[in-house]
């Protein structure tokens, strides 16, 4: 798709001409400029840059992985690893009848449990608004909460879910990531999860390297047989 | 201050400086981006003699909360000297000049960083001078947009920042500690080279118009120079081993 592809720093000129700006670009006159430290991408009609460094901002309808912070007797408050923290209102777990006197949200929900959630609403004004109801959504029971950095999450992704395919075949683990760069494990062996968690961090420290797929395929192959 | 004697020829009859560089060559700059681990963002530069360490947090909650504003983001520059970093002990406290500094830095700054697409939010930079030997200011706001294009925070262009000055009645690049104390003017320019806008310029002696238009371009001049090492420094950083 994309024809060229360019390692831009803040300020440098990507091109020049009739193309739409997207994420992490701005138009300056005539000029197309990157904001970011990153990879630009020109489309047929648009210019963006995948940027290498920065914090998660949240997306509307992004999956992520958020900590309860605390809550008031109508929502809780989720860390999202982000600048702004997530709003998760009580309806939405206890559905529409929710009383405050009748439930108490500490039941189900406490201080410190990890949930899988998605980003319902978020624009400048507010912070971002969040659910949990929803297939796959929800506490998570059990499992280690590993933390990468935002950026690398479309590397531990791969090309249409080939690199996070790949671990999850060769440990058995069960793994969900989250866009904001937090990213679950679960599995039922010991050795399958610190296998798990050691792909994970690998890609994080290596996102870079060209045949990272090899390498940990490597990793996970040369394990097997010790 | 200084090690070195202040009663010293600036310019000699061959046009060369006290410190042995021509009227326009800037000093030795290194910079390095990166180095901090529980920095979200960092820089250090050696700008002939100065060390200055710059450490970026955010964007992040805002402490005190009415400090937060809800249209844009909010940037604070707390530049600070190391009682170690000039000859005499300089005490910790914040000083009137180094409040100023932070004032101008953050100035400088802020048309560069794209705060509006964080309202609510505030970004930190701290500037450690670890070694001072004149023109920290610009040494230390050139390291601060490393700094920030090293957190991912988004900006339209780098500011590249170089003092240009007056010594001997010769227009001059890049001021050094006894240039500026013996010398007749001194000029920080900051400047964004691809947008070719200034965000800083200070001036202190006196210049005749001329003089000030030559002073400007000298500075500009510098700046482009200073630009292409903060390029080299994140591109060694993200980009150091792999192949355009």
């Amino acid at each position: 798709m994309a024809d060229k592809r360019k390692y831009v720093i803040p300020g440098d000129v990507i091109t020049s001409g009739p193309f739409r700006p997207e994420q992490n670009v701005v138009l300056e006159g005539n000029n197309i400029i990157a904001t970011s430290v990153g990879i630009s991408e020109i489309y047929e009609d648009s210019v963006k840059v995948i940027p290498l460094t920065g914090k998660y901002i949240p997306k509307i309808n992004d999956l992520v992985i958020g900590k309860v912070i605390s809550h008031t007797s109508l929502s809780w408050e989720l860390d999202v690893n982000s600048c702004y923290v997530g709003f998760l209102p009580a309806q939405d777990v206890f559905g529409r009848d929710f009383s405050t006197h009748a439930d108490e949200l500490s039941s189900k929900l406490k201080t410190g449990d990890l949930v899988a959630a998605r980003i319902a609403n978020f624009d400048r004004t507010r912070d971002p608004l969040i659910t949990i109801s929803d297939r796959d959504l929800g506490k998570i029971d059990d499992g280690i909460l590993v933390k990468i950095s935002p950026s690398k999450v479309p590397r531990l992704i791969g090309k249409k879910g080939s690199m996070i395919q790949m671990i999850e075949m060769g440990t058995n683990a069960a793994i969900t990531i989250g866009q904001n760069g937090w990213v679950v494990i679960s599995c039922e062996t010991e050795e399958g999860l610190s296998k798990a968690k050691k792909a994970v961090e690998m890609v994080n420290e290596k996102a870079h390297i060209a045949n990272l797929t090899d390498l940990i395929k490597d990793m996970l192959d040369g394990k097997d047989e010790s | 201050m200084g090690g070195r004697d202040a009663t010293m020829v600036l310019l000699d009859e061959n046009g060369i400086r006290c410190d042995g560089r021509k009227i326009d060559e800037p000093r030795r700059i290194m910079i390095k981006a990166g180095g901090l681990k529980n920095a979200d963002g960092s820089a250090y530069i050696e700008f002939g003699d100065n060390k200055i360490l710059v450490g970026v947090f955010g964007p992040r909650d805002v402490h005190p909360k009415h400090m937060s504003n809800t249209d844009t983001g909010i940037l604070r520059v707390r530049y600070h000297m190391e009682p170690f970093s000039v000859g005499e002990r300089k005490r910790p406290a914040p000083s009137r000049r180094e409040i100023e500094i932070s004032k101008v830095i953050k100035e400088a700054l802020e048309p560069a960083v794209m705060l509006e697409k964080f309202p609510r939010t505030a970004v930190d930079v701290f500037i450690e001078v670890l070694q001072a030997d004149g023109g920290t200011r610009c040494a230390a706001l050139t390291a601060a947009s490393v700094a920030l294009a090293d957190a991912g925070i988004p900006m339209r262009d780098m500011v590249a920042a170089i003092a240009s000055g007056k010594v001997a009645d010769t227009i001059i690049l890049d001021v050094n500690n006894e240039e500026d104390q013996a010398g007749q003017a001194d000029m920080p320019v900051g400047y964004m080279p691809s947008l070719k806008k200034i965000t800083l310029l200070q001036l202190d002696g006196v210049l005749t118009p001329e003089e000030y238009k030559k002073c400007v371009d000298v500075g500009v001049k510098g700046c482009e120079v200073v630009y292409e090492l903060q390029k080299k420094a994140l591109h060694d950083k993200y980009f150091g081993d792999r192949k355009d």
